[in-house]
């Protein structure tokens, strides 16, 4: 199959396709219109515009088009990646090697400035001049902005600055107007890499991975089912492509047992459903690493016990340590003012002060938590904890061993030994779950929903007191 | 010692500097000018002009509309040249109104003096790239070629090291020194040096009648003068060159029909003429007008109908052979495309729903910033009482979609750098504004209904 691309009517040029992969014979079909933009703009025996900006979406083919469009047409260009530049001599070494070999880069002094790379461009080019443009392709070009100021600006200008017929390309995720520096700069020509529409393009690229041990149409229903379940949440094609690939063999199960025919489209479904909404909470998250996963497909155990990263699900605290944490949350998310009614025995009625109207619109658990002085951290958890215990020592270390585990947090200088002052960095999901584990009497969950409660109360004053407890009550 | 090779330097190397460089051989053009070209010969031939012109930045023969600076400066750096006059003088207009353009033009004619020819020198320094006065002096140092001279002194400072390089000059038959204009691009940025060195020691040379030298500013910023520290600024002679262009919309027209016009010395007469009626007839079209009305009202400068224009010029081809309407309707959408709204549009639909719930949060709260726990708590709302289409996601995953807005900078934080506080309450601002969500809404591929009705609804 040959593909004749015409370059601005003066000459054919005819790619053999058997040498590029799929891939690229895909991309250079559908994103047709881009490549023929950007090749009209780089004509490479004319001038071109000093200096391009393409930006797109991640995995939207926006290196692919461009660096296989150089290879295709054996133009000149180096292509540096912009994350490898820790210091922008780097770049000016690959720039200078790329294009006139590495003695020329042996040229540039220790620590190169902007100023030498040009005067050393200029000789160089001087000796060569170039028949044909030369480019520069500067892939995740967002970097650059935290280099020296003044090398975005030099570069966009670079045609004019070293008299040769180069042109620069940069390539972005993120939009021009945040590269613009503050007085302005050479605007390059900005193209635009449109996202895959999910009919006509996702599903077509993603089918090219099909196994050859089984149907295109199997893999299509495959991916459909797969782009149902995660669509709606990423886009990337990188990320769908490794998630079609993880999945796979858990869909071709009910085949290979023999339980169900290719054309069973609906049984498939409804077994590798599930397995989806659970790749989603692990391994999209990255919670659970690929291995992991496969692994645990192998040894098909249908039990939800995962082994996720997140430490916090299964930390085993000590049984005080338990009750101070979920009196550093109470501690935290509760005004201070509130305490007399949760903990003491006989309380009043707590009556609605004008601060509380005032700040209705924003409760404390939209805010985050406050922080609180250890007294009252203790206070807390004397009327907490059910047994009596004394202050002793071994109680005041578990505080200091929570903040190196970093569930709860210190606030303040480390030397205020006074009375210092914590945070609690924990989330109510994982206080339900240690409470849960405690062996807690009614009143602990009673005193979690009134502080549920108060806070919804301030967010929205028609929700009735009895239907938030009852809701909170089926946690 | 300066060898007689510097005289011609400064000519050849100003002559040589913006004529074409690179680029392929030359089409060999017949002496019968009847001769015609292919058809893709001539196409080729006339994108080739066209390009050095939109996109190298050839000199023009003659600057439009600035005529008056033109006579000015060609003036005041004749008299640096010929008569031994030392001066200093800022060019100041925004971008692309024509600086070095400007300088370009005055700097050519005044090379073609006979007088300036043999004795001028011509240092540029760019603001850009010597961002240092260590640097700045090393290359004033090469561009007058005296590496050697210098050798391996060491200098107490920089004004002796100036003053010995322009000491450097005077040795030679001629008793008075050598006339120097140095040309400071980007003179803004020199003014951010460590104390303003350089700029005070080339002032301070052009004030003392030691040596004729010239100093040349072109800056971006009309309040440059604020920046110069008060001894630098009194020995500026406060002469400035504005650069602001006056053009009517219909001496804008004449610019564009003149800049896509071939010159009457191509090669094929047939070719050049045909190229130029349909030149002059695309610029009588309304729809045409209308587009370089609405270019001209958003910037007067050259340099954004030069990209306009490119763009244009780069649809021509053998099999559309030439400037159509069409061209310069596609090209206009290309530039006055909004990004933010092409980037918007390759959202998932859950961070779509984000972006919806910072809206409205922006909306209710007048632009105060918001956190994570905020615009998850709209969005559950959002789920529980009128979504059909989106189900409940977990709050890991709203997040990773959360944080996918952040990196693509839709969402920024208040005081970036500082995480004292955790991600979730980390305080945020959408970079978005209500007409632009919206919009891009409306062009969004398949977009839910209901998600559609609660963007547009009032109060979330």
């Amino acid at each position: 199959m040959k593909i004749h691309i015409c370059l601005t009517g003066i000459k054919t040029i005819i790619l053999d396709c058997n040498n590029i992969s799929q891939y690229s014979v895909f991309l250079i079909n559908s994103a047709l219109m881009n490549r023929r933009d950007i090749m009209s703009a780089v004509n490479p025996d004319q001038y071109s515009y000093p200096s391009v900006f393409i930006y797109g979406h991640r995995a939207t083919g926006k290196s692919h088009v461009v660096l296989s469009i150089m290879k295709d047409l054996e133009l000149p260009h180096a292509s540096v990646d912009c994350v490898e530049c820790v210091s922008s001599g780097l770049l000016f070494h690959q720039v200078l090697s790329a294009f006139f070999g590495p003695d020329a880069a042996a040229l540039l002094p220790r620590c190169p400035s902007l100023s030498d790379f040009v005067r050393l461009y200029k000789q160089m080019s001087s000796n060569s001049p170039a028949t044909q443009t030369r480019y520069i392709i500067l892939d995740r070009a967002e970097r650059m902005r935290d280099m020296d100021f003044s090398l975005l600006p030099a570069l966009l200008r670079l045609q004019e600055l070293v008299n040769d017929n180069v042109t620069v390309i940069l390539l972005s995720e993120i939009v021009w107007e945040k590269f613009r520096p503050n007085t302005g700069c050479f605007e390059p020509l900005l193209f635009h890499f449109p996202d895959y529409s999910k009919g006509k393009s996702l599903v077509q690229i993603l089918s090219w991975d099909h196994h050859p041990s089984y149907t295109p149409e199997l893999y299509a229903s495959y991916i459909n089912i797969l782009l149902g379940v995660f669509f709606s949440v990423c886009r990337d094609l990188r990320e769908l492509r490794h998630l079609a690939v993880l999945n796979f063999s858990k869909f071709c199960e009910p085949l290979e047992k023999g339980e169900a025919k290719e054309s069973d489209i609906h049984k498939l479904w409804k077994n590798i459903e599930p397995h989806l909404q659970r790749a989603m909470q692990t391994v999209y998250l990255r919670e659970v690493s690929s291995v992991q996963w496969e692994q645990q497909q192998m040894d098909e155990k249908e039990a939800t016990t995962l082994r996720v990263l997140s430490a916090h699900a299964h930390i085993e605290l000590p049984y005080y340590s338990k009750f101070l944490l979920i009196a550093a949350y109470l501690a935290s998310f509760n005004p201070a003012r509130t305490d007399r009614r949760f903990f003491l025995k006989s309380h009043g009625k707590i009556r609605k002060t004008n601060f509380l109207k005032k700040h209705e619109k924003t409760s404390n658990h939209l805010l985050g938590p406050k922080p609180f002085p250890l007294d009252r951290l203790m206070a807390i958890f004397y009327s907490v904890v059910d047994s009596r215990v004394a202050p002793t020592a071994s109680v005041f270390s578990q505080i200091s061993s929570l903040v190196t585990l970093q569930l709860l947090s210190q606030v303040g200088h480390d030397d205020q030994l006074d009375s210092p002052k914590y945070k609690c960095s924990v989330s109510l999901d994982f206080i339900l779950a240690i409470s849960r584990c405690v062996c807690v009497c009614v009143r602990l969950l009673d005193l979690l929903a009134l502080s549920l409660v108060i806070q919804s109360q301030v967010v929205r004053q028609e929700r009735s007191l009895f239907t938030a407890v009852s809701n909170l009550h089926l946690l | 010692m300066w060898t007689p090779e510097i005289r011609h330097v400064a000519s050849r190397k100003y002559a040589g500097q913006w004529r074409e460089i690179t680029g392929p051989a030359p089409v060999k053009m017949s002496k019968r000018r009847s001769a015609a070209l292919t058809g893709a010969q001539g196409i080729s031939l006339a994108q080739k002009l066209l390009r050095e012109r939109l996109c190298h930045q050839k000199l023009p023969d003659q600057p439009v509309g600035l005529d008056s600076q033109y006579k000015y400066l060609l003036e005041l750096l004749r008299r640096t040249a010929v008569h031994g006059e030392s001066n200093s003088v800022l060019i100041v207009g925004p971008r692309g109104s024509g600086k070095t353009m400007l300088l370009g033009c005055v700097l050519r004619e005044l090379m073609s003096l006979k007088e300036a020819q043999k004795n001028v020198l011509l240092v540029e320094l760019n603001g850009l790239l010597q961002t240092d006065d260590k640097i700045a002096l090393k290359e004033i140092t090469r561009q007058l070629h005296l590496e050697n001279v210098v050798g391996d002194k060491v200098f107490g400072s920089f004004a002796e090291n100036l003053a010995f390089l322009l000491e450097a000059l005077k040795k030679g038959d001629k008793s008075s020194s050598r006339p120097v204009l140095f040309v400071l691009d980007e003179f803004d940025l020199f003014a951010h040096h460590k104390n303003q060195t350089l700029l005070y020691n080339l002032l301070d040379v052009s004030q003392s009648a030691q040596t004729p030298v010239a100093v040349l500013g072109l800056t971006c910023r009309l309040d440059v003068l604020e920046l110069l520290e008060k001894r630098v600024k009194s020995r500026f002679s406060h002469r400035q060159i504005h650069l602001f262009s006056s053009l009517s919309f219909a001496q804008y027209l004449d610019v564009v029909r003149a800049q896509l016009s071939l010159p009457p010395d191509f090669p094929d007469p047939k070719f050049s003429d045909e190229w130029n009626h349909s030149v002059t007839k695309l610029c009588e079209d309304k729809t045409v007008e209308e587009i370089l009305r609405r270019n001209f009202n958003g910037s007067k400068d050259f340099r954004s109908l030069h990209s306009l224009l490119f763009l244009a010029v780069s649809r021509v081809s053998v099999s559309h052979s030439t400037l159509r309407e069409a061209d310069l309707i596609e090209a206009w959408r290309l530039i006055s495309v909004d990004s933010k709204a092409n980037v918007l549009h390759g959202l998932s639909i859950l961070e779509l729903c984000l972006i919806i719930a910072m809206k409205h949060l922006n909306d209710t709260y007048d632009g105060e910033p918001f956190n994570f726990q905020m615009v998850h708590n709209e969005f559950k709302k959002f789920i529980q009482r009128k979504s059909h289409s989106i189900h409940k996601f977990e709050k890991p995953v709203v997040m990773k979609a959360f944080e996918h807005l952040l990196q693509l900078e839709l969402v920024r934080p208040v005081d970036s750098g500082v995480c004292k506080v955790q991600r979730e309450y980390q305080l945020m601002r959408l970079m978005l504004e209500h007409g632009q969500v919206m919009e891009a809404l409306q062009k969004y591929p398949q977009c839910p209904t209901d998600v559609k009705q609660w963007a547009l609804s009032a109060f979330g």
